[in-house]
């Protein structure tokens, strides 16, 4: 009974959706204010309508309903709530109805708090969040329909892929969806300023905010699954490069472009067609980005249930969406002149550079992404795009990147001098310098690391420079220092904690580059010293938890003979889907991971693989520094106050 | 950005977008057709040389390490089944494989390595951290012949017959499930063989 009502409830927020992709647009076009005010409560409706649907999924999937085949191949009854729950979104079907929920809540959030827009926007906003949302249902419904019954019901469910029940990849994914489908709210306000040809001040201030919030998940999103990798995979590294890791990088950048040229629309209405052109790449990338990892034409170690035929729907939903708003682009862009002009050395300049190596980068990730499977699809051949082309093409890129994160924040607008602004970080420089000798010095010939270690301290340097220049330090009294610092706008502060944040993050790739590993078989009792202390095998024993039996080893530390610490790292076997994980045991102090391996066992010997990875949490620590400082601008008061009403006839029909 | 360009060719600057994601598109959909009918397989296996003889190559060895250098004779040098394993030094998941071909070695299995773009310095510190499971050691540094083989990524190994010809292919790590329920029991067919 609950899975038909959550199956009519998607098949009536489909319905819905399909009003909502209407009414408004022809209210906005003809300038009809009773179907334009059809928006908003289209949009609640089919929020209600989705959630009703994703609560009856979460629903059979608590209950365990067996009846459910979507429960039965992905859920077991032997597994902790939590994860039946999570399990919810840990597959195909589930994971496509999270995404339309999110996308509910968007549409719902536009409808809810912008009353403030100019209501033939809003309407026209809202109707292309209702195409998309259509889309998805149409997808769902179609190709997905995680409600099918199985009759007689499976005397249990299947289990879920186990590498999937883990804390960090139950909050994974919701994260990562708020982020890309944050973007799809910037993606309609991109078309939806295209089919009225105009962009102002006033819509980089709404985009903004969309930008920043979608980003900021975002970063969370991928950080936690760089997390997961780390703790989870057992190869004790954060980023592999893996195909299904660049499709969530590819939105990310374009994203954080956004972030920055939205402000230059904001704050001097330049950059306009370049911005918008942003908005629908972000969203373009983010649809790349499932589109791949659904159809099975990448390969990667993350593994999702993958259906050609599911491609073929998604490709066509892509091919409407992204092409359509290309060619709308290509034809209304024209339209949009701008307005400020400013000099090549400028805040404006700097955030064009900013732009361009970004958007390099992002190119190169795409590239090497894409380009082994177009090869394969021209000349049959098969190439494998790995670490080396990445790191030794978008390191380059990243470098004057850095550079210009700490010296663009502190350059006026319009025109602006490069000296002063060195003078200001000379510091910061010093800094940066000084962490590069001392690396040196105290670690070894390491140059790569040494040179991480001097931009973190030049980003988080900077950071900190820019705040005491706004706050005036140096040109007036402490006292009057603090005061000012605290009434400098939170979009300040939120930059420079964003800032800092990616430098906090370069701190932890740095040390990462000074990981060492080791490998030791051991026979219980013997012993191996690694990383400064003794690691003494106490014995593995066999562990049953609720769906896994699991082998367990004891390492106990030893330093200077006298005991520490003990880690048990295991590995779990699965009998539900015959797969094993491993669990590394990591002991952690902030400055330093120590990591353990159980690997196989032989002979009576087993074989443990240890790291000591210096600094590693400061990687995911960065990421979530720079989502807050997102968050701080977000709650900027200029966010949350209504923009300065602008002329416009719309604004005055709904006041 | 393009502001200053001439009109006309700005326009045609905006269809730029469109071209690029169009053409994205059709090879998309080219894959996914080839998908559907199995003449495209972005996984690699099985490979097209399954049941033949790898193309021919002669690789130099890694100096200042004991081991003899790799070409294509040295693959039925042993008259019985082996393992030709791609790997490199800044692949993750050879480090995870890595107890496996131990493993492997001390079953008396000869494994033919063969080192994908690597720096010598550290596939060397690697094998004297990791240990040496290897029999014979090529470097194939410019990955040419990886390309010949159709090799996706590393690690990848083969399992070639005492004549010398591809039985059974692997793209990822070898943990110790696949060395058990695959390679083991091929390993064995074919030494009866």
């Amino acid at each position: 009974m609950i899975p038909e009502l959550g199956h009519f409830a998607l098949i009536l927020a489909a319905l819905l959706a399909l009003a909502q992709s209407v009414l408004p647009l022809v209210g906005a076009q003809r300038g009809d204010i009773r179907l334009m005010g059809s928006a908003a409560p289209l949009a609640l409706a089919g929020f209600l309508a989705i959630a009703i649907g994703f609560g009856a999924l979460i629903w059979s999937y608590a209950t365990n309903d067996t009846t459910v085949a979507n429960v039965v191949a992905n859920s077991h009854s032997a597994k902790p709530m939590i994860y039946k729950i999570s399990g919810t979104w840990g597959n195909h079907e589930g994971s496509m109805v999270l995404w339309v929920m999110v996308l509910a809540i968007c549409s719902a959030a536009v409808a809810g708090f912008g009353r403030g827009l100019p209501s033939a926007l809003q309407a026209r906003v809202i109707a292309v969040l209702g195409t998309i949302s259509l889309g998805f249902l149409a997808f769902i419904l179609f190709t997905s329909n995680p409600f099918e019954r199985v009759w007689p019901p499976a005397p249990d469910g299947n289990g879920l892929n186990p590498l999937l029940q883990d804390f960090g990849l139950a909050v994974h994914p919701p994260l990562l969806y708020t982020g890309y489908v944050g973007f799809a709210v910037t993606f309609a306000f991109a078309v939806a300023a295209l089919i009225e040809g105009r962009v102002d001040a006033a819509w980089g201030r709404w985009v903004r905010p969309w930008a920043l919030a979608a980003w900021s998940f975002l970063t969370c999103g991928i950080a936690l699954g760089s997390w997961w990798a780390y703790y989870e995979l057992g190869w004790g590294g954060y980023w592999f490069w893996d195909p299904v890791e660049n499709a969530s990088l590819l939105p990310w950048l374009a994203g954080t472009a956004l972030v920055h040229s939205a402000i230059v629309v904001e704050k001097r209405e330049a950059l306009k067609i370049w911005t918008v052109l942003l908005a629908l790449l972000t969203f373009a990338l983010s649809l790349l980005g499932t589109f791949l990892v659904r159809s099975g034409i990448l390969n990667s170690v993350h593994s999702f249930a993958s259906d050609p035929t599911r491609g073929v729907f998604i490709l066509c939903l892509l091919a409407i969406y992204i092409a359509g708003a290309f060619l709308l682009f290509a034809w209304r862009a024209p339209a949009m002149a701008p307005t400020g002009i400013f000099a090549p050395v400028s805040r404006e300049g700097a955030l064009v550079l900013n732009n361009l190596l970004i958007c390099s980068i992002c190119a190169v990730v795409l590239v090497g992404t894409l380009y082994p499977l177009f090869l394969d699809l021209l000349t049959g051949q098969m190439i494998s795009v790995g670490p080396p082309f990445f790191n030794s093409a978008a390191g380059p890129l990243a470098l004057p990147l850095i550079a210009g994160m700490a010296i663009g924040p502190m350059m006026s607008w319009k025109r602006a001098a490069l000296w002063p602004v060195l003078q200001r970080l000379w510091w910061a420089a010093c800094l940066a310098l000084a962490a590069f000798l001392l690396t040196l010095a105290f670690v070894g010939w390491h140059v790569l690391p040494a040179f991480g270690f001097a931009c973190a301290f030049w980003l988080i340097g900077g950071a900190a420079a820019d705040i005491a220049d706004r706050s005036g330090l140096g040109r007036t009294r402490l006292a009057n220092v603090f005061h000012r610092a605290r009434g400098l706008p939170r979009s300040a502060w939120g930059a420079a904690i964003a800032h800092a944040g990616m430098g906090v993050t370069l701190l932890g790739i740095a040390g990462m580059g000074l990981a060492t590993e080791h490998l030791a078989a051991l026979r219980p009792g013997g012993s191996t010293s690694f990383a400064g202390y003794e690691w003494r095998l106490d014995g593995v024993r066999d562990v049953t938890g609720p769906n896994f039996t699991a082998r367990r080893a004891t390492l106990t530390l030893l330093r200077d003979g006298r005991e520490v610490r003990v880690m048990e790292p295991s590995r779990r076997f699965f009998p539900q889907g015959r797969t094993t994980t491993t669990e590394a045991a990591i002991h952690t102090n902030l400055a330093r991971d120590l990591y353990a391996v159980l690997g196989e066992e032989h002979d009576g010997q087993a074989v443990i693989r240890l790291h000591d990875n210096p600094l590693a949490p400061w990687i995911w620590l960065g990421a979530f520094i720079m989502a807050l400082g997102g968050a701080l601008s977000l709650s900027d008061r200029r966010m949350r106050i209504a923009a300065p009403a602008p002329k416009r006839r719309e604004a005055e029909v709904t006041a | 950005m393009t502001d200053i360009a001439k009109p006309s060719r700005r326009k045609l600057m905006l269809y730029a977008p469109l071209a690029v994601a169009g053409v994205a598109g059709v090879g998309f959909w080219a894959m996914l057709r080839g998908l559907g009918d199995g003449s495209f397989n972005p996984r690699g296996v099985p490979s097209a040389l399954l049941g033949k003889n790898p193309p021919e190559f002669s690789l130099p060895g890694l100096d200042g390490i004991d081991l003899p250098p790799l070409s294509s004779p040295d693959l039925r040098l042993f008259s019985k089944p082996v393992i030709v394993n791609f790997w490199a030094s800044w692949c993750m998941p050879c480090i995870v494989e890595h107890p496996q071909l131990i493993a492997l070695q001390r079953r008396g299995v000869p494994i033919l390595g063969i080192s994908y773009k690597d720096r010598e310095a550290d596939a060397r510190t690697f094998l004297a951290r990791h240990g040496n499971p290897f029999a014979r050691l090529g470097v194939d540094a410019p990955g040419r012949v990886a390309i010949d083989w159709g090799v996706y990524g590393v690690p990848e190994s083969y399992v070639l017959d005492r004549h010398g010809v591809i039985r059974w292919r692997w793209a990822g790590p070898i943990t110790p499930e696949v060395m058990t329920e695959s390679i083991v029991p091929l390993l064995r067919s074919l030494e009866s063989a």
